[in-house]
């Protein structure tokens, strides 16, 4: 199904350009997270596709529907103000999780990584 | 004519996030352990989200954005709930 809104030529490049390179920095921290090896490196890959690659799609669909409603439209800024607080947050949970079972099957006294006297 | 190429750039994103989705899928299924498929479901559920951007800025409908901010809430909720469940074992203590 190929459509698209009625955009005037300006918008409708800006749009296509934002959409595009955000996909493609999806694309690149999927193959990342596809190809390395251990685990501590497959962590950092997807986080270019819910930073950089979140902000620039967030960013065409403002600039999309701000210029389809001739009015400015910013509640996307939503996604992208949640995207950032919650992915550092969850990622450094998971990183921790994964860096006790580490220790635990090795036969070391489980740490999670933080200092706790 | 513009409007026509911006119907082919987003029909190109939205194949490139189906294609990096595919990706995702892969480690989720092969992962060798089980915080690499828990990071792929956090990967997944980004994409997703992604993909239902690109359809709303495709038909103009707010509809898609509501969905969207659902499945951001969502999502961290449940990563968060599985990074839990494999430090400890379970998930309210």
């Amino acid at each position: 199904m190929i459509q698209a809104p009625d955009l005037p030529g300006w918008a409708a490049l800006i749009v296509a350009l934002l959409v595009l390179a955000g996909a493609t920095m999806t694309l690149i921290g999927s193959l990342g997270l596809l190809r390395f090896k251990t685990f501590y490196e497959r962590v950092h890959p997807p986080t270019l596709g819910s930073t950089m690659g979140m902000a620039l799609i967030v960013l065409g669909s403002i600039v999309c529907f701000s210029v389809l409603r001739a009015r400015p439209s910013v509640h996307e800024i939503l996604i992208g103000i949640f995207m950032t607080a919650t992915t550092p947050i969850a990622f450094m949970l998971l990183a921790r999780a994964a860096l006790y079972r580490d220790r635990a099957e090795q036969g070391l006294e489980p740490r999670d990584g933080a200092d706790r006297s | 004519m513009t409007t026509l190429m911006l119907a082919w750039v987003i029909t190109v994103a939205q194949v490139m996030l189906g294609m990096a989705m595919l990706c995702v899928a892969y480690r989720l299924i092969m992962g060798p352990r089980a915080q690499d498929r828990v990071l792929a479901l956090d990967t997944l559920y980004v994409n997703a989200m992604l993909m239902l951007l690109t359809f709303g800025i495709q038909t103009g409908r707010t509809l898609y954005f509501e969905a969207t901010l659902i499945i951001a809430l969502l999502g961290f909720v449940g990563t968060v709930a599985l990074a839990k469940f494999l430090m400890r074992g379970e998930v309210i203590e």
